[in-house]
């Protein structure tokens, strides 16, 4: 160790002495290589840039959207009726649509993601784990309306001439499952998300797993715990990690967009019954941006837009943090 | 080798020939209803005459947008613009619009009840009822009654629409209003609305694909659609009292009806149109232009175009499934386009 730092800077000494920098650059760059110089601030002047598109982004939407702000203000969060003819825009039901869709579609692919992670970091061989990851990885490279496309053709006649009967006679009472199964709804759209979800929690969850020092399974082996019993540890010392990936999962539902669209049939309303339409922002702007002719209307969507923004970067934010704080706590303090 | 060089001149001769030709380039945004026969007159157009169009199928409102801000030379909507939209033109632009009915186009009424087959029929205030959701199932007594002797199911009727803004629900929410004092009360008419019940699709396929997949349901589509893949359609009652079918020629009966007392601003809507064979569900999509346009050889080329497609441009219709715009509607057109100046001059 002692010998390659020595290496380095002998190296380093040499290479100054055969830069000629000017002595008045010398000075104003201090230690630093006038190359190193111009580099740094440039990828700092990057890195900036996009923070700064950021807050343009959320300066412009707010911008656009002040008439709707101003007329309906806090209303606009509570109210429920989207009418584009009468120009009253309240979004509750979309927002509702949003957050409920994405939460089911984690119910399912939250269990089965990090099943699938537990599996690849744990108890998978080397020879089948590679090829196993690469698969599930590849589910996310799908564009979002291929899956539409399998959700309208194979997935709504599953659900309504299978699946959504099945749970009425199962359930007859509960009103989850009350109305005309249609397959389109609520439920298609939360299934279809859990699929698209699946591998980002899955691969992330991963990472996470892997990121367990191996002296913490080693040391539950040495004191006679079964397999089980170490995924547990495992699993408890990753948990807050665990949470960060499925915030991310979480962050993608929200803003998923053409295949929650052709799934979801497309009614700003509130219901209990999973087997009814919903409507989700991202959907509502899909839909109705491009054919907004008013003023007004057009100011509702971006606000709508504002609001999925926030929400989205919130989701984000809190999910980064999660993971950085697991990733942290091992390389700070490896067991 | 010399053959190369021969060659070579000629396609040199002829790239100068090209851009001498194309000197002219007009822009245009808006309706994309209009762009499958857009995309056709501009090409021959500019075969015929060197004029080259651009056209941004961006969507109606984001046409009338684009003109009110004056960064195109046309727009196409198929809506008319609203009075505030026309005034907020006026104060940006200090000229009107003008709207000029450039295609028309139907709306067929579509189901799947395999048990029953082709040309249910309906009338308005039934339709109405069943989009508001006064009538749910396909054996409701007014739907017997207007189908005497049709064996029509006990199923539950699902509503579709479009979910997305578009000029096919515009045309249908206006005859709805129209032909349904509750419906014109309750929901209302504009290119899209508060839907009372059914489930949203995205474009005329979306529609037709949950028809196709659910027996029972019932939707709107535009005539091109339902007739390029044979869908089962309803006869409509028009105002007249006949059941109608939709086809071209009922959809430009319905046109010339209306052109009769047609609006001196061309903003007509003609919905459950006068005629005995009217076919009530179809309307016009309109190309908007400023009255007075800025630059003469913009405004001279507009012009041209323009009168060449409210004429020999009709003949493209049926070959994409619009219908044409009959004769007389032609006439107004060319009427309104001849009121086109150039800084307050005549155009030649």
């Amino acid at each position: 160790m002692n010998e390659n730092a020595e290496l380095t800077k002998e190296y380093f000494e040499k290479r100054n002495k055969r830069t000629k920098t000017s002595a008045f650059i010398k000075k104003l760059l201090g230690n630093n290589n006038l190359g190193d110089f111009i580099f740094e601030r440039l990828t700092l002047l990057f890195a900036m840039l996009v923070f700064l598109l950021v807050l343009f982004m959320a300066w412009e939407m707010y911008s656009h959207s002040i008439l709707s702000i101003k007329k309906f203000g806090f209303h606009f969060l509570v109210t429920s009726v989207w009418d584009p003819f009468n120009e009253v825009f309240g979004a509750l039901p979309i927002i509702y649509g949003t957050i409920v869709s994405s939460l089911l579609g984690l119910l399912i692919a939250v269990p089965l993601g990090i099943a699938v992670a537990v599996f690849l970091s744990e108890i998978a061989p080397g020879w089948l784990e590679k090829p196993l990851s690469f698969l599930t990885e590849l589910l996310a490279g799908v564009p979002s309306v291929i899956y539409g496309l399998w959700g309208i053709f194979v997935l709504v006649p599953w659900l309504r001439d299978n699946v959504e009967p099945l749970l009425q006679n199962t359930f007859p009472n509960s009103p989850l499952f009350q109305g005309a199964p249609y397959g389109f709804g609520m439920l298609a759209a939360a299934v279809i998300l859990s699929i698209m979800v699946l591998p980002i929690i899955s691969s992330i969850s991963r990472d996470i797993l892997k990121s367990v020092p191996n002296t913490q399974r080693e040391a539950a082996y040495a004191l006679g715990a079964t397999k089980w019993e170490v995924t547990k540890i495992v699993l408890g010392n990753a948990k807050s990690g665990l949470l960060g990936a499925i915030m991310l999962g979480l962050g993608r539902a929200i803003g998923e967009t053409m295949a929650v669209t052709m799934v979801i049939g497309n009614r700003p309303q509130i219901s209990a019954s999973l087997l009814d339409p919903s409507y989700t922002m991202a959907s509502v702007l899909a839909n109705e941006f491009t054919e907004a002719t008013s003023d007004l209307y057009l100011n509702a969507l971006i606000e709508l837009a504002l609001v999925l923004f926030v929400i989205t970067i919130l989701i984000n934010i809190l999910a980064r943090l999660l993971v950085w704080s697991t990733e942290r706590k091992w390389k700070s303090n490896p067991a | 080798m010399k053959f190369k060089i021969f060659s070579t001149a000629l396609m040199i001769a002829a790239a100068f020939s090209m851009t001498s030709f194309a000197q002219m380039r007009l822009t245009g945004a808006g309706s994309t209803f209009d762009y499958p026969i857009f995309s056709k007159w501009f090409d021959t157009y500019n075969k015929m005459t060197g004029t080259q169009i651009n056209y941004a199928s961006i969507g109606s409102g984001g046409g009338i947008q684009q003109l009110t801000a004056g960064t195109v030379d046309f727009g196409a909507s198929d809506a008319p613009l609203t009075e505030e939209q026309m005034n907020t033109f006026k104060s940006k632009r200090g000229t009107d619009v003008v709207h000029l009915p450039i295609i028309m186009g139907g709306v067929a009424i579509t189901y799947n009840l395999p048990s029953v087959g082709q040309g249910i029929k309906l009338d308005g205030e039934t339709l109405a009822d069943i989009y508001l959701g006064k009538i749910t199932k396909w054996n409701d007594p007014r739907l017997v009654k207007l189908n005497p002797g049709r064996n029509l199911p006990n199923k539950a009727i699902l509503v579709a629409h479009r979910s997305e803004g578009s000029g096919t629900t515009f045309i249908f929410t206006s005859y709805l209003s129209k032909v349904s004092p509750e419906w014109a009360k309750k929901v209302g008419n504009s290119i899209s609305v508060n839907w009372p019940v059914g489930l949203g699709a995205k474009g005329t396929e979306g529609v037709a694909g949950i028809i196709a997949q659910t027996q029972g349901a019932i939707g709107y589509i535009e005539l091109a659609y339902a007739k390029q893949n044979n869908l089962p359609y309803c006869a409509m009652k028009n105002k007249a009292g006949n059941f109608i079918d939709v086809n071209f020629n009922t959809v430009s009966e319905a046109a010339a009806g209306a052109a009769k007392h047609m609006p001196s601003d061309l903003r007509a809507v003609i919905t459950n149109a006068d005629g005995k064979n009217s076919y009530p569900i179809c309307g016009f999509s309109w190309i908007v232009v400023p009255k007075d346009i800025k630059d003469y050889s913009h405004a001279e080329s507009l012009v041209k175009f323009l009168k060449w497609a409210v004429t020999k441009g009709q003949n493209d219709a049926t070959s994409l499934y619009y219908a044409p715009l009959p004769k007389p509607v032609q006439k107004l057109d060319l009427e309104k386009i001849a009121m086109i100046t150039s800084n307050g001059k005549k155009i030649k």
